[in-house]
């Protein structure tokens, strides 16, 4: 699987952004339909965080459901999966939530 | 190091060029003190995109940061404020390298199709077969993503194509960066045919674009005709599945109406074609898909 390069992405980027400095926390957002394990990255992430600046830091996902609008009749559906059907029966729907992928943000130790 | 399957992207990635046999290695960030954008480019080749900020940072402030801090620093400074917004996408740095790749095919009305299934359901042979067939008419370049060896990108040189073989050592799925070292070996024609063929595996080349016109996915019918409910996240992405090795279909239990219905059940766009590299049934509107989205691919104006 590919959780063990996301979060050495994530490790890569907050290590940059945080300049040198400690770092205490980190928050993903990571959506259900992302196709990314939020506890393979739990795994992985203290084992790439070692000796880095983000060793020993907390590690808080926020999951996001998977939320679609219909286009056809307007409503909104909420997706367990990829895909999935409108309470009028139609396939058509454009995702609007659960694909995210991102780091929220960080919390740097104060001097 | 990762226990679900063993990808581990600290691995060496070797490129090979099937022509020369010239080499080169890229290092993966192995450790988090690696900085993110540090791989090796032997060919002095510089990649200045893959920078993750050197278009956003603001230097409006008057004193000199030569520690290059970061704009997301830059607004807490002076404050007691511990949190910092980031607000960044995990895979950005791919994604940006990928639409280089894309801008780069598409100034050269390249078609390059990124081919994904499960290990064995034949995409080289696929590949070998199309090249035969179609070399005559169209030049095709393959770049070939495998874990180990040279075998897949020298049946590929067999069949009459320039190949590289990307190994990826212990990755599951080949990266943007990747592609982009396989052209600098390839330098693919105006005009011409890409083929991509992904490492073998239905989960994880789902999330990397490559940059790509499309994803095409291969099924055999020796798999089962489920695999589109099981691996939605490929079959969602490609625009075309392909279901290989139809002559077999009679000795095994797989329902091609089923398959395609499950597969429209994930992706109502998603077109289907049934073919048999071995026999050449089907063939004809594989070529013919190849030929439209090449066109489609040429700039009106070419046309």
């Amino acid at each position: 699987m590919h959780e063990m390069g996301i979060t050495q992405s994530i490790v890569a980027i907050v290590v940059e952004q945080a300049a040198g400095r400690k770092v205490t926390r980190v928050t993903l957002e990571i959506g259900k339909l992302a196709a990314v394990m939020p506890d393979a990255i739990r795994f992985c992430f203290d084992v790439v965080a070692q000796g880095s600046a983000l060793d020993g830091a907390a590690l808080d996902i926020v999951e996001i459901p998977g939320r679609a609008r219909c286009l056809d009749c307007g409503g909104e559906v909420m997706l367990a999966e990829v895909f999935g059907h409108c309470a009028c029966g139609s396939r058509r729907l454009e995702r609007l939530a659960g694909e995210e992928l991102n780091i929220k943000s960080m919390e740097l130790e104060t001097a | 190091m990762c226990t679900t399957c063993g990808c581990d992207d600290g691995a060496k990635i070797t490129v090979t060029n099937l022509q020369t046999g010239q080499q080169d290695h890229m290092e993966r960030a192995a450790s988090p003190q690696a900085h993110p954008h540090d791989h090796h480019h032997g060919d002095g080749h510089h990649h200045g995109h893959d920078h993750p900020h050197d278009h956003d940072h603001p230097h409006d402030h008057d004193h000199h940061h030569d520690h290059a801090e970061s704009p997301a620093l830059a607004a807490v400074a002076g404050l007691h404020a511990v949190t910092v917004d980031l607000e960044r996408a995990i895979l950005d740095k791919n994604d940006r390298l990928a639409e280089r790749n894309r801008a780069w095919f598409e100034g050269r009305e390249i078609l390059a199709l990124n081919l994904v299934s499960s290990s064995g359901a034949g995409k080289t042979t696929l590949l070998e077969r199309t090249i035969r067939d179609l070399k005559s008419e169209i030049a095709i370049n393959v770049i070939e993503g495998d874990q180990q060896t040279l075998n897949d990108a020298e049946r590929i040189k067999a069949a009459g194509a320039p190949a590289v073989q990307v190994n990826t050592g212990t990755g599951c799925h080949l990266e943007a960066d990747m592609v982009r070292r396989g052209l600098d070996f390839l330098r693919p024609a105006f005009g011409s045919l890409l083929m991509i063929e992904n490492v073998g595996n239905l989960v994880c080349p789902a999330l990397f674009d490559l940059g790509e016109r499309a994803k095409v996915v291969v099924l055999s019918v020796t798999e089962g005709d489920d695999k589109p409910l099981k691996y939605p996240h490929m079959f969602k992405a490609a625009e075309l599945m392909i279901i290989s090795k139809i002559d077999l279909a009679p000795h095994v239990d797989f329902d091609l109406d089923r398959c395609e219905a499950m597969a429209r059940e994930v992706n109502p766009g998603i077109r289907s074609i049934r073919l048999s590299a071995r026999t050449g049934e089907g063939l004809g509107d594989w070529y013919e898909w190849l030929r439209q989205a090449r066109g489609s691919a040429a700039l009106p104006a070419a046309e």
